[in-house]
Formats: C-alpha cells, structure tokens, sequence
C-alpha cells in the first residue's frame, strides 16, 4: 500500500533519504516535497567551488527536474510549510492548502547565525548559506573589499573564493587561530601563513564592534580595537543554529535542535528528522557525513526495517586550493593523551596524531593530507596501533614490511646467530630457541619493533 | 686504457697481486701466484681509499706547516740532542709491518748501526712476535718452512686460532676451492669462538683460551704412543724428543674441550700424513704464546711432517710485510738478515757490512717495554712510522700518555689525524700505497714488488727516503745516499750474503745485482735467491735446521694453569672483522667496508647477556683497570658462556668509546715480548643509555656522544649514537650531531615515547637525517644513507623504510656488489639453494668471495627445514 510520505526541506539530508527509500521501494511512496527556496536538491557543500569559478551551479544539482518527475514526487519549491498539525497528520503550506501525511519527514536545516552587531542589517551584509549567497559574492569586481567575520570552515572558504575572483578581502577571526574547532595551533598557523600569501588579510583574536553603512549600505567593519575596516560587503560566517521554529510550534520535543532517537524518529512516531536541524543524544550536526549515516537510518526507519543511527568522528577537509588541510577526531590535550607530530616547515606540512591508549583519536593535517582516509579508519576503528607506532605518521605506505633490524650496524655478522634479531627472524622462530637454552624475556626485542 | 700498474695489496700477509690504475680500478693479479687473481673485499676496494682526504701533504711543527728542511733539521736535532745528553739508548723508533723492506732496512740500519741502540719495534710485536720466538727455538732461525700451495695439497688442515675467512679471506677461499675440489680433505678449527672460518670445518674445536698447548700436546703423546715418531728423521735432525713427549703425557688435559671432540682431531691429525697446522693471532697474542708455537711445532717435528708439499706448521702473519721486517731485523731482538743480536760475530759483520760507526750491543726495547720506558721518563725523542699505537697498543690509554710525555715525539705517516699524530711535536708526510715504491714479503716468503701508480700527493716522500734525509742531517749522509729504493733493495740483497755466510736460512744473493729496470720488473719470488744454484722453495724436508749442530730443538712445554676468572668476569677476545683494516686510517675511507659493520660491538652469549641484563643492539660498558670501552651488544651463541669478543679497529677518530685495547692489560709472553691481546678479564655492565640515534650526513660527523661511532658512506657519512641524557631540543641535537647549520629542519616527535626524527635539507635535498628513540633504531640504514643527497620529502625519508613498492635490501653482506641480507634471503626463500645459485640471481659472493662463508650460513637458516635436508 502506498504511504504519503511528506518531506519539509530539499537538502543533501533528505535527498539521500529520498533516494534510498526510490532504490529500496519505488513505489512504496507518495512524496510531496517542500523547499522554501525556489530549487531542488543540489550539493550545497560544493558551493565553496562554485564561488571559486571551479564549479557551475548545474554541475553540483542532485537531483534535477527529471529525477523527481521520475520518482512522481510532487514538487512544492519556492513554497514554506505553515504549520504541521501533528493531530490530523497534515501540514499547512504558505497558500493555506493542507497536505495529509502518513509519514512527515522533518528536513528543515539550520540558520546562519547572524552576530547582532549595529548595522548587521545593512544591505550587503549576508550569511554563506545557499546559492544566492554565493550569487552576491560572485557578483563582486576586481579590487572591491570584502570582510568576511569567522575564521572557520565555511568563512575561510568564502573568503578564498573571493580571493579568487580579485576581490580583497579581511577575515575577522574572535579566536586565536584559524579553524580552532578543527586545527591546533601549529596548524592554524600554517593555513594563516597560507591565507595571507594568497593575499587575504587575516586578524585572529579580533572582536567586531559594529558595522557601519552608508545610505543603507554596508561600508566597513570597526573592531573594538578601534580599527575600521572598509568592505562592499561583508559576510558573517559564525556558526549555525538547527531550524526547529516550525517543529517547535508543532509541539514536537526540541532540545537545541529537533529531537531525534537513534532510529530518527521524532517524539512523534510518525515524524522523522533528519539533517542540521536535529539533535541526537545531545549532539548537532554540521558536516555531511553524518547527515549520510542518518538519511541511511531514516529511509530504513520508513521502510520497517530496524536501523540505528551511531555517531562516529568526523572528518573536515578545507575546500581551498592549496590549502590542504583535514582534520579528524578528538585533538585536545590531555591526561593520557600523547601526540606524535611531524613539521615540514620548508614544504609546508604539518602532522599531528593524537592518541589515547595506544590507539589513534585525532588527526590534524597540513600541506599534505596523503594518508588521511588511513588515520581517519584508525580513528573509526579504534585499532591498536602501538606495533607500528614508530612510523605511524608516515602513513599506510610505511606499515606492515619486513621486521626491521634494531641490529642494522652489527646486521651481517655470519650467523648461525638464533638470537642476534639483527637478521629479522620472526618471533616465532627466535622464542623457542631461546627458551630451549632457558632464558627468554630479555631476549625478545631481538626481533625488533614487528612492522 | 692504459695498462694497468702490477703491485701488491697493503692489507694482509696473504700478500695478494693488484692491477691499478691511476683511476682507481682495482683488479686481482691472474698471474700472481699467492691469489691468481682473486681479491678480498678490502683490497676491491683500495680504489675508494686513494683520496686526497685526510692525507696529510706537508711537514707539520707543533701543529704548524713547515718545510721539510725546518722539520728534518729539528727531527735530526731532537735526536741527536737526546743522543748526547742521554746516550743512544734514551731514542726509540716503533714502526710498522706496513712499511716496505727499504723502508724497514734503512730505520733499522739507522738505529741500530748508526744512532747504536736497538731501541727500534715495531706493530709486528703484537703480530707475530711469538712465532718468530718459537720458530728461533725451534729451528734456529725464524724460517716459515711451507707454501700457500701446500693448503691446497693437503689432507688435513687444522686451523689454530685463525679466522681465515675474515683475516686472510683470500687464502681461505683457496682452501675453499680446493676442499670443494677434494671433498675428502679435512679442515679442522681451533678457536674459542666459532667465526665465520668455522662453516668450512669438517670439526669444530671450541678450545678454552690458552688451551692450545694442552691440545698438541696431547696431540704429541698420541704421536708417540701410536708409534708415529719419524724415527729416522727425529735421529739426524730433532733433539729434545724425549723431554718434550714426557711433559706433553704429564700435561693435563685442560683443553676444554671433550674427550670425543679431543680424541677425534688427534685422531684425524695422526691418520694425515699430509697435515697443515696454520695458526694465527690466537696463538700468538698470548701470555704463553711462545709456548703454544713450539707445542705445535713439536708434533710437526716428531712426526716428520715438515717441509715437504702438503705439509707442515704454517704461521699465517697479519700484515703485508711483517715478514720483509723480520728480515731485515726489524725488531728490537734481532739484526738484519735474521742475525743474532747476541752474536758478537754477527753484530761485527753487520757493523762491518755497513761500515758503521757503532753497533748495538744489545736487545732494545720490546713494543710494551718502550712505550713504558716512554712512560718512565727514559725516552728522550721517539719516532713512530706508519702506525697508530695510541689505538692498537695494549693499555692503549696508558701508551697515549706516554707518548703525550716523551719530550720530542715524530710521527710519520699518510694522514694528517690519527690518534697517535695528535701526540706529535712534528708531523712528516709519508707516501702512501699507490705511491711508493718497494718490495714486500709475504706469510709464504714470498717477495712482490709495490709499484707506483699515482703521484705523491703534497710535498710527501717514501719513507726510506724521509729516514735517509734524517740520518743525512744527522751527519751520515755519505751511508744514507741512495738514488733509489732499488738501490737500498741491492744494499740489502748484498747484505743476506752475510746470513748465507753465518749458514742461515735468508739469501737473497741473487737479487744483489739487480740493475733498476730488473727491480722494477721483478716477478713474485719466494727466497731464497741464492747467487748460484736453486733450492726448493721449503725448508727442512731434510732437516738443515739452524741451531749450531743443525738440529732442530723440541721444547718441553707446559700448558699455562687454567685460569678461573674473577666471579663475574668476562674474558675478552679481540680481533678483526671482515671488511676493516687495522685503525681503519684506509678502509675506513671506502664506503663499500663500513656497510658490513659500521660500530664497534660486543659478541657475547646469550646467558652472559641474560645475567648481565644486555638487550640486543643496546650498548654495554666494558671495564678492566686499564680503561673503559662502550659497545653495541651482539648476543650470540658463536661466543662461548664467560667470553667476549670486540674488534679492534676503532679509533677516537671514528669512535667516542670503541677503543678496545684501552681495557688490554700490558701482559705479555715471557719470551716473544708479544701482549695477551685476546684474554682480558674485564666488567660488562649495561650502559644506560637514555637514548639511541643513528644519523646519517653529507658532512663528516665527529663521535661526540657517550657513545658514537662515525663512518663513511656511500652518500656522506653515517653515525651511530647514543646520549644519556634527553635533549630537549632535538632539532638543535640533530643538527649538532650531522654537523649541519643551514637548510631547513622538519621534525618528527613522539613526545611520550621519547621517539625522534629530523630530516634537514636545503633546497628540497636531504642533507642529514637523523633517528632517535628509546630503544636501539630500527631503521633501514641502508635505506636511509641512500636517501641523503636525493629530493626526497622528509616524511618520505622520515619514515626510515622503503614504501611497501620498494624492497629494503637489508644490511649489506656482500661488501663488492652491494647486496643486502633482505635481497639475499628472499633469493633464498625463491629458491636459491647454494651460493653460486645466490650469486646467478643476487652477484652476492661473485665478487671477492669473502663473504660466501655469511651467504652459505644464510642458506643454511633461511631454507625451509624439508629444503634444507635434502
């Protein structure tokens, strides 16, 4: 029997579900789908690109026009959701027409956040948030300033793309390095020293006062410091807040974002959520890898079949070319915690590999990011990595050869040598040896580190 | 091309025949008759030791350049002052078996005839003192009876405390062939540890140190009893039978070793006729040395086994012309032309012969002896030639001293910094192989010509020339004017014309009249040469022994009381490794030697190491009341429980802490003057190293650390190291120890494992990488020394291993083509199942052959157990 399924919001989250529910059971679904902007489904992550001049905006579209006629998905885009009315299983949309549901699906994303700064509301000053966004900075010429406020992922690569098309532009950064949320220091660092040789300006530690406008028009960004920054446009790029307004007054359980438990559900059992406006165990969701795993669990949810989300660490990467920089898992300091760190300053590489227990809990990468899809498996997998931990930040490429010989300098002595390890016999054939003659411990680095 | 020049390796007493060329090539004499063509890793590679590095160009005055006629005139004066003031006998000369005959003719002719002491010794005193003594008890005269070729032609072998696989690699690889084309041929070996010589042996002897004569004079008894006494030849040319088998039957049996093992080498021995007795060093360097010389010159004598082809005693030298110095009577106990220096009538024909003003009256001072009259104030001016005793000396610490208080000290020798040139008042540059010009006497007798194939470099002259400049100064000009090294050569092929007189074994008459072209061309000739007439090419198949009645004499010997060392004590063994030579002045400067063994190390067994608490590849401290040495630990069950080995290259050039002969006590054999260089009790403790490092570099690291041994490589320079304390800036460590203040360093640390690694370049270009951890490195050195100079990225390099696309070839065995142990067992591991299948597919071994020994023992270990029986 078919369901009407709704769907509130056409992002990368609820088109993955979308997709998975078609493979799965193509007609097992009556999908309306709403999309308070006027499009479909496209990679909003590749926006970054887009604004670079790598990429057009029909290059990163999901799912076009055809994809849903296929699906026969009734497409409400340019049309908000009023009001959900979780009694009579419909929702209300802007024109006052009423669509009943018997499964809704919660996709409705985050909001920038918008530092309440005097003048935040001029014209010209914008979040980075979606196509039109993207459309006002590329729309920028050659020598005109732009400031953009955030050091963090999404800033960083707004102000790149900027950079890119000519245009000059400042980050404003309130933290004491870059990225602080995905690199340490050193790192944070290096990606300055990048950033300014691009030619973006960069002041971290820097507390925005106000902005000032002409004519109802941005004109520069004063700091606190007193210094004024000039600026044809200024975008805030400080974090975002889950969109749960409408969730909200539907009466649905919101912590920070929109509750969900481990099977996306919502405290409603015929609404699900899925994307930045959730909050599972307490957690909100940023980045896409996630909102994957969830959209796999959600479509499995409304399929019937048994599925539960897990949280795993995530990665960031930093779409800024020549900046190459990736970052994964816990990176703090402290107790118990070690690192191992490697610095190229003269290529530009910097590496650090937290770890805990002997096993791998966070990587930070500069430079060079070969080898990151192997720390980040480390990560997820919570393997023992003290066996090869002497070339561990090397990379896959320099794990698991021959054992190597601590003996190398004395290595070709003639042996008959059983126990000189110098000549990688393995454990195995050097242990009995030894114990035959009744001595064993001290003997057994003779085999050196087992690579 | 031109043609090559023909002369003879520096290296060994094996003596071998080289074709040179000016460019380095290298290549074995076919027509040399003590190598037909073969070389050892050390002398393929005397091409890399011809450099200009290091040589030292120019005389040198307290640490000053001067002209030669500033140094000879203060050389000249310093003696002479000393001479007068002090008497003859207040001046002392120790030189070296690396001099040429010439060389060696004209010191002990200046000495000896000129200045009027015998203050004149040499290295060949820690060489080959003892068979010189026993030989002169035995037969009269200090006369090597065989040929190389009796090896060859013999049933039995017997190799006494010889390491001929590594020690005279060539000789052993004739042995090889010849039992690999005689498979009935025995070979027998006689050492306290097993080496790579003992994986030709059909039996293996692991004798307790020191006893040797208990052995062969069991061996002795068992002549006797089994009625095997030559009886006709004991009757005309032995005495001293009787006493000698009566104390060898009263000798207890405190070989060590079992009665099986005892009975089976006596039994083999006496079943021989045919027989070698070859010994070396371990015989030699002993406090009974002597002793244990004629116990094995006994059995040769009673059983008549002397003299004849496939047979006899054979004393294998260690040097290339130990034997031309014996000759010429370069050492404190002897005069020219094997006379006695207690002869009256010998010293006067010397005297006359060379119409000297005076002539020594009697024995100088013995090589221990001098440097501690040195030491005690009674040597006034001292010259050292071409050797470095403040390394090679026992009590080498001591003997520095002493050397640093001698009031005017001159050394001559071909580099500017050795241990013992840092002692010296003046400095001359001496000409080194490829230079000079000569003559040399091998361990079969046999006289090859070293012929020059390079210019002198800087201002340097042959040494016969630099002495002769000296006695010039010193007013003897008129006796010490020679054109020529051939003529001094003629000088003293005349002069054996004397020994011939006296009846003596040494005539080298027909060499007398030689016209300098004939010089230049002489071919490989063993002596004697006589005027007129030929003999054969051994001795005493017929008795003709040189005691007055021309008998030869058994010695009653005893075996030395079994020592048991302190509790706790480990005896230690020293030696010589494959690839090295000496103080490492010359092979130290080919890359290609250091790859075999790069540090200094410790053999010890397995439970030593377990009681002591030695890790493999960690470094223990060695102490005796002598001195102090820091080695790598080598666990090993070739050493025997309670003994130790350590080669006795390093120096303080190459080593903070590798000195071994610091810890030797100055014991020495009652008679021959020679040290116990191979039995020092001595304390092994861990050193506690707070961490280990290798480093490798494009510049010369020094060894500064507690522990650093420093060699060349093929990119630079390499270094192992060790610290006890953590640095806390490590890049500064890195760049301290590879010696390099510019470029760029990258880093990576493991804080809480105390792991380490510092890449430098400039420009991209790895100029040093440097390890530390912990624990011994384990890095792929060969690997990383190969890296320095490439564009590597430094992680790449950091990593320390090949990418899993690139094979480690591992460390390197084979010296000549380069091959390392990981290339050669995964040869092994697809198949290869002897050493010539090995050198098909890897060239391991086809080179000079010196390490077939190490590739047969790989073969034997790697082949799976099913493979490996059949």
């Amino acid at each position: 029997m078919t369901q009407k399924l709704v769907v509130i919001g056409a992002g990368m989250a609820s088109g993955r579900v979308l997709e998975h529910l078609f493979d799965a059971a193509p007609n097992d679904f009556d999908v309306t789908l709403f999309n308070a902007e006027r499009r479909g489904n496209y990679n909003r992550i590749m926006l970054s690109p887009v604004l670079a001049g790598d990429k057009t905006y029909d290059e990163i579209v999901t799912h076009n026009g055809a994809w849903y006629e296929k699906h026969q998905v009734t497409c409400r885009f340019g049309e908000r959701v009023r009001a959900i009315d979780l009694g009579r299983k419909e929702v209300s949309a802007a024109d006052g027409t009423a669509v009943p549901y018997d499964k809704l699906l919660i996709a409705t994303g985050s909001n920038p956040f918008m530092v309440p700064l005097p003048g935040a509301d001029l014209e010209g000053v914008l979040a980075y948030r979606d196509l039109e966004d993207t459309e006002r900075m590329m729309a920028l010429r050659t020598g005109q300033k732009a400031v953009v406020i955030g050091g963090g992922l999404l800033g960083l690569e707004a102000a790149a793309g900027m950079a890119t098309r000519g245009v000059d532009v400042t980050v404003v950064h309130l933290m004491g390095h870059l990225m602080e949320r995905q690199l340490d220091g050193a790192a944070g660092y290096l990606l300055r020293k990048a950033l300014v040789e691009k030619g973006i300006a960069v002041r971290c530690s820097a507390h925005s006062k106000e902005i000032l406008g002409k004519d109802g028009k941005v004109t520069a960004l004063r700091l606190e410091d007193g210094t004024t920054l000039p600026c044809d446009l200024l975008v805030m790029a400080v974090g975002i807040r889950p969109n749960v307004a409408l969730a909200e007054e539907a009466g649905l359980a919101v912590g920070r974002g929109l509750q969900v438990d481990d099977r996306m559900v919502t405290s409603n059992a015929d609404v699900l959520a899925v994307g930045e406006c959730t909050e599972h165990h307490g957690a909100l969701f940023g980045l896409v890898a996630p909102l994957y795993d969830q959209a796999k669990v959600a479509a499995k949810t409304l399929l019937g079949e048994k599925a539960a989300f897990v949280q795993q660490r995530v990665s960031a990467k930093l779409k800024v070319t020549g900046c190459d920089l990736f970052s994964a898992g816990d990176f703090a300091e402290g107790e118990g915690r070690e690192d191992i760190v490697f610095r190229d300053p003269g290529r530009g590489v910097y590496r650090r590999l937290v770890l805990e227990n002997d096993r791998v809990i966070g990587t930070v990468m500069y430079g060079d990011t070969a080898g990151a899809n192997w720390f980040f498996e480390l990560i997820q997998s919570g393997e023992d990595i003290s066996a090869m931990r002497s070339t561990l930040i090397f990379g896959p490429d320099y794990q698991g050869g021959d054992t190597l010989d601590p003996m190398g300098a004395v290595a070709a002595l003639p042996p008959d040598a059983e126990i000189c390890g110098c000549n990688g016999l393995s454990e195995g054939e050097i242990v009995p040896t030894i114990s035959a003659r009744g001595h064993g411990t001290p003997l057994r680095m003779a085999v050196g580190p087992a690579l | 091309m031109t043609e090559p020049t023909r002369t003879t390796c520096p290296y060994c007493g094996v003596g071998c025949g080289v074709l040179a060329r000016p460019d380095g090539t290298i290549q074995g004499d076919k027509a040399h008759p003590a190598n037909f063509g073969r070389l050892c890793s050390k002398g393929a590679a005397l091409g890399a030791t011809i450099g200009p590095e290091g040589r030292l160009l120019y005389p040198q005055i307290a640490g000053a350049r001067a002209s030669w006629s500033e140094a000879l005139g203060l050389v000249a004066k310093g003696f002479k002052d000393a001479i007068q003031t002090h008497g003859p006998d207040s001046v002392a000369f120790y030189v070296s078996g690396q001099l040429l005959t010439e060389d060696y003719y004209l010191a002990n002719k200046l000495m000896k005839g000129f200045i009027g002491s015998a203050n004149i010794d040499t290295n060949s005193r820690l060489c080959m003192a003892s068979s010189v003594a026993g030989h002169k008890r035995a037969f009269g005269s200090d006369t090597v009876p065989g040929q190389y070729e009796d090896f060859e032609l013999a049933d039995t072998i017997v190799l006494v405390g010889s390491n001929l696989a590594w020690c005279h690699p060539v000789l052993f690889q004739r042995l090889a062939a010849a039992k690999a084309k005689r498979p009935g041929m025995r070979v027998v070996t006689v050492d306290p540890r097993r080496t790579a010589t003992t994986q030709i042996a059909d039996l293996h002897l692991g004798i307790r140190p020191d006893g040797d004569t208990a052995l062969f004079n069991a061996l002795l008894a068992e002549i006797a009893r089994r009625g095997l006494i030559d009886q006709d030849f004991v009757a005309a040319h032995v005495e001293g039978l009787e006493t000698s088998v009566a104390s060898a039957r009263s000798t207890p049996k405190s070989d060590g070793l079992t009665e099986q093992d005892r009975n089976a080498f006596i039994d083999l021995w006496c079943r021989s006729e045919r027989v070698v007795t070859l010994y070396s060093q371990g015989v030699n360097q002993s406090a009974y040395g002597t002793d244990k010389v004629n116990a094995i010159l006994n059995c040769h004598l009673a059983s008549g086994r002397i003299g004849r082809p496939g047979m006899g005693p054979f004393s294998m030298t260690g040097q290339p012309n130990a034997m031309g110095g014996r000759e010429v009577g370069g050492l404190a106990n002897m005069l020219a032309c094997h006379l006695d220096i207690e002869n009256e009538t010998h010293r006067q024909a010397v005297q006359d012969f060379w119409n000297a003003p005076v002539i020594c009256q009697k024995p100088g001072l013995k090589a221990v002896d001098l440097f501690d009259a040195c030491g005690k104030g009674q040597i006034q001016a001292l010259w050292i030639m071409s050797t470095n005793p403040a390394v090679s000396m026992p009590d080498a610490d001591g003997v520095a001293a002493a050397i640093r208080s001698v009031p005017f000290t001159v050394v001559s020798d071909i580099v500017d910094e050795t241990d013992t040139a840092r002692l010296a008042d003046v400095l001359l540059p001496a000409t080194a192989w490829g230079e000079k010009s000569g003559t040399v006497t091998n361990s079969e007798r046999r006289i090859s010509r070293q012929r020059p194939f390079l210019p002198a470099p800087g201002e340097a002259r042959p040494d016969w020339k630099i002495i002769a400049d000296v006695a010039t100064q010193m007013g003897w000009g008129a006796d010490f004017c020679y054109a020529s090294e051939a003529e001094v050569f003629r000088e003293y092929a005349a002069m054996t014309r004397l020994s011939r007189d006296f009846g003596r074994d040494l005539d080298l008459t027909g060499l007398s009249g030689l016209s300098d072209a004939e010089y230049d061309a002489l071919a490989p000739v063993v002596w004697p040469v006589p005027e007129t007439g030929h003999q054969g090419p051994r001795f005493f198949a017929d008795g003709g022994f040189y005691h007055a009645n021309r008998k030869a004499k058994m010695l009653p010997v005893e075996a030395p009381a079994h020592r048991r060392s302190e509790q706790g004590l480990i005896l230690l063994n020293t030696g010589r490794v494959r690839d090295h030579w000496h103080t490492m002045t010359r092979t130290g400067r080919a890359a290609q030697l250091n790859a075999h063994l790069a540090e200094p190390y410790l053999e010890i067994h397995p439970e030593d190491a377990a009681r002591i608490g030695l890790l493999p590849a960690s470094l223990a401290r060695i102490e005796s009341p002598q001195g102090t040495a820091i080695l790598r630990v080598m666990i090993s069950t070739r050493i025997a429980p309670g003994q130790a080995f350590a080669p006795m290259h390093w120096t303080a050039e190459t080593s903070s802490a590798g000195r071994v002969n610091t810890l030797v006590a100055p014991l020495t054999d009652k008679v021959s003057g020679q040290p116990a260089s191979k039995s020092q009790p001595v304390r092994v403790t861990a050193f506690g190293a707070a961490w280990y490092g290798f480093a490798a570099s494009t510049e010369q690291m020094t060894p500064e650390r507690p522990y650093a041994a420093v060699a060349r490589s093929d990119t630079g320079w390499r270094a192992e190291i060790a610290g006890c304390k953590t640095p806390h800036d490590w890049v500064g460590e890195a760049r301290a120890v590879l010696r390099i203040d510019t470029g760029t360093a990258s880093l990576s640390l493991d804080s809480a494992r105390g792991t380490a690694r510092v890449a430098i370049a400039h420009k991209e270009r790895l100029l040093g990488l440097f390890f530390a951890a912990t624990e011994p490195v384990a890095v792929a050195r060969a690997h990383v020394i190969a890296l320095i100079g490439t564009e590597t990225p430094a992680d790449v390099a950091l990593a320390g291993v090949p990418g899993m696309d690139r094979p480690d070839p591992g460390a390197i065995v084979c010296a000549c083509k380069s091959v390392g142990i990981n290339t050669i067992k995964a040869a092994i591991r697809d198949g290869a199942a002897s050493v010539d299948a090995l050198g098909g597919c890897t060239g391991a071994g086809t080179g000079c052959g010196a390490c077939r020994p190490e590739l047969e023992a790989l073969i034997a270990r790697t082949m799976p157990p099913a493979l490996a029986a059949e």
